[in-house]
């Protein structure tokens, strides 16, 4: 048999069809809904007289929109159309059938953070979801990507979806990381080396012993972010770090079929002599808490650098530069750490994890965020909420002068009320800083939870190893 | 969908790369249940200003561009989110083909279900088509889908290539769903084998 790579493993496993020039029904094994993509592609199954062929696959929870405040049960504090897209999803899972956690459950949460929590996500899946950031599952050696609404009405019909294969990229990053440095900066230094569109067409496997150190949690932060490199999906080959992690998730197999299962699962590797398409190596200690400057999270540079000339970039890339610092209000040559900042965010299903949390608290631990500054943690889940109050974590933050709020996707896209006004600033732990993106007008730079923590303090872009 | 053959239209320039899906349709344009109705929020905050008058330097509002129906883009066109409200809104405005050298993979892949045609060129190509577009409503451009070209206003011909098979549905205005449910009996098949192998899933 020839070498396969672990993409290779997981498609050939689940071609339902293939046409003569190569079009395939890829079987999709989970398949999660959100309510802001999924209304259309319900009302569509409607209107054409279709079901949902698989509901014990389909897993539906609101995240986009719902409110963060602690008095969210009561639905008078969504704006209407938030409402009633959240109760469109209500109703779609009791009238389909499908798995569901509602606002009002503890298991809520943003659905990428949700899924591998509730042992839905598994090594060798395929899983997809109206959403960008559904890579995030590929931490698992799951073949996970975003889809768009018609693709969900289509694998709520069909349970496949019409693919024709990527190519395969594999990302090394050998060594191991330094003290300070995270899972966050690992996939921003990769975008900052690939651009937004290094990864268009291909499939990522992350992989070397900087990968093979990072946790789950961190997996889960390096995959999430592939799509900003242009790729359709991220993969990290699973590992005993892995089947720990699944192992007694409510959803993940038990007894007879956990061992068949952890049988099949240490077959998913990259085979030695398998054929890549293209190849980047970084050297884990050459990464920095790294920080963006731009509107595009390929504008990412070390703490430590200053703000770049547009006139230093080639191309389109020179008008976009220059158009991202008039909206970001910076200058050429501005030190990054001398950039002031009003807000802090740290949440997201990039960083919205108990490990994310620790982090954090770590460096906020009996420090108090700068007067003035607005600062508010979002948790990914409900679960993530609970465990980071019996942690103590949740006190070390509102001791700080951080907001405790309820999980959702919250000011990653400001869908819901969190937002930021106009030329207010923020040091994020989300994964997208274009313009708009957390309000209009609104300031986004991309940093690591720690960096996030750091920024709070001093109410500036800091360098997190000052503070360790 | 509407079907897709032959389109001959002004041609909008947007020269700016990485024109992501929030630059497209903003997020507060989401929280829709419908399909419909996003064309006049497309590009919204490029634009309007706050108060919702249109800025007049934006593309789209200048009076030769106003009936575009082909847009040239920088490089990456539609990089970001999963959003199809993006096609949504590009189709409900009247664009019915965007030309650039690179578009971001789920983009892509949601134009060819809402009717649009994506067109990848090379740089040079692409940048010749650009100063094309940027003579006006004068300079109407040609696509060709069955014979896989672009023709500029002074005759030009571009070859691009497209998979067949999405070719073949945007030619047919092809129901996806309706295809895939042809096969059902193989996806039967997969789906029986699979759970036998993979009990677990």
């Amino acid at each position: 048999m020839s070498p396969k790579t672990l993409y290779d493993k997981i498609w050939d496993a689940h071609v339902a069809h293939e046409a003569d020039d190569g079009t395939c029904l890829l079987y999709i094994d989970r398949h999660l809904v959100h309510e802001v993509t999924s209304p259309q592609a319900f009302e569509g199954l409607r209107m054409a007289g279709r079901t949902v062929r698989a509901p014990d696959k389909t897993i539906g929870v609101p995240d986009h929109n719902v409110p963060t405040t602690l008095d969210r049960a009561n639905a008078e504090t969504m704006t209407e159309d938030s409402r009633i897209q959240v109760e469109a999803l209500d109703k779609n899972a009791k009238d389909f059938g499908i798995h569901y956690y509602p606002v009002s459950d503890v298991r809520q949460g943003i659905v990428h953070i949700v899924g591998p929590e509730q042992g839905w996500t598994l090594p060798g899946m395929t899983v997809v979801c109206g959403d960008s950031h559904t890579a995030t599952h590929g931490a698992f050696g799951a073949l996970a990507h975003g889809i768009g609404t018609s693709e969900v009405e289509h694998v709520l019909a069909t349970q496949t979806l019409i693919q024709k294969k990527s190519k395969n990229m594999k990302v090394e990053i050998t060594g191991h990381l330094k003290p300070g440095v995270t899972a966050k900066d690992i996939t921003m230094s990769v975008i900052g080396e690939t651009g937004t569109a290094g990864g268009t067409g291909y499939v990522i496997e992350y992989c070397g012993t900087a990968i093979q150190d990072l946790s789950m949690e961190g997996r889960m932060t390096v995959c999430n972010m592939a799509i900003e490199g242009g790729a359709r999906a991220g993969l990290i080959a699973p590992d005993e770090k892995t089947f720990a992690y699944c192992k007694g998730r409510p959803h993940a197999p038990k007894g007879e079929d956990w061992d068949k299962a952890v049988e099949y699962w240490k077959t998913l590797y990259s085979d030695d002599d398998a054929h890549w398409d293209k190849v980047v190596t970084i050297r884990g200690d050459d990464i920095a808490p790294s920080v963006t400057w731009g509107t595009s999270p390929e504008d990412v540079l070390p703490i430590d650098a200053v703000v770049p000339d547009p006139a230093s970039f080639a191309g389109g890339k020179v008008d976009a530069a220059k158009r991202a610092l008039d909206y970001m209000g910076l200058t050429a040559g501005q030190k990054l750490t001398d950039i002031e900042i009003d807000t802090v965010f740290i949440g997201s299903c990039t960083n919205g994890r108990i490990e994310d949390l620790r982090a954090a608290a770590e460096i906020l631990k009996g420090k108090k965020v700068k007067d003035g500054m607005r600062a508010m943690v979002v948790p990914g889940s409900g679960l993530v909420r609970a465990q980071a109050e019996e942690e103590g974590l949740a006190d070390i933050f509102k001791e700080a002068g951080f907001e405790w709020r309820m999980a959702g996707c919250s000011m990653c896209l400001a869908m819901n009320p969190d937002q930021l006004s106009e030329g207010e600033r923020c040091a994020s732990t989300s994964n997208r800083n274009f313009e708009g993106r957390q309000g209009y007008k609104g300031r986004t730079h991309l940093v690591s939870p720690g960096m996030a923590a750091a920024a709070a303090i001093t109410g500036k872009l800091t360098d997190v190893r000052e503070m360790m | 969908m509407e079907k897709f053959d032959k389109l001959s239209g002004i041609a909008a320039p947007m020269p700016l790369v990485n024109i992501d899906t929030d630059m497209i349709i903003p997020k507060v344009f989401l929280k829709t249940i419908k399909r419909s109705g996003l064309g006049v929020n497309l590009f919204d905050e490029m634009r309007y200003d706050r108060q919702g008058n249109e800025i007049p330097e934006f593309v789209l509002n200048q009076p030769a561009y106003r009936e575009a129906s082909i847009l040239v883009a920088g490089d990456n066109f539609g990089c970001g989110s999963s959003r199809e409200h993006a096609p949504w809104a590009i189709a409900d405005f009247g664009i019915r083909c965007v030309i650039s050298t690179s578009f971001a993979d789920i983009f892509y892949n949601n134009c060819f279900k809402n009717g649009i045609l994506p067109i990848v060129l090379p740089e040079a190509e692409r940048d010749a088509l650009m100063e094309d577009a940027e003579k006006g409503a004068n300079a109407r451009i040609e696509v060709d889908l069955e014979a896989q070209t672009v023709t500029s206003s002074d005759g030009e011909v571009y070859h691009f290539e497209i998979d067949s098979f999405k070719k073949h549905c945007l030619m047919n205005g092809l129901d996806d769903i309706g295809l895939t449910l042809e096969k059902a009996a193989a996806i039967d098949t997969f789906e029986e084998k699979h759970a036998t192998e993979r009990p677990w899933v």
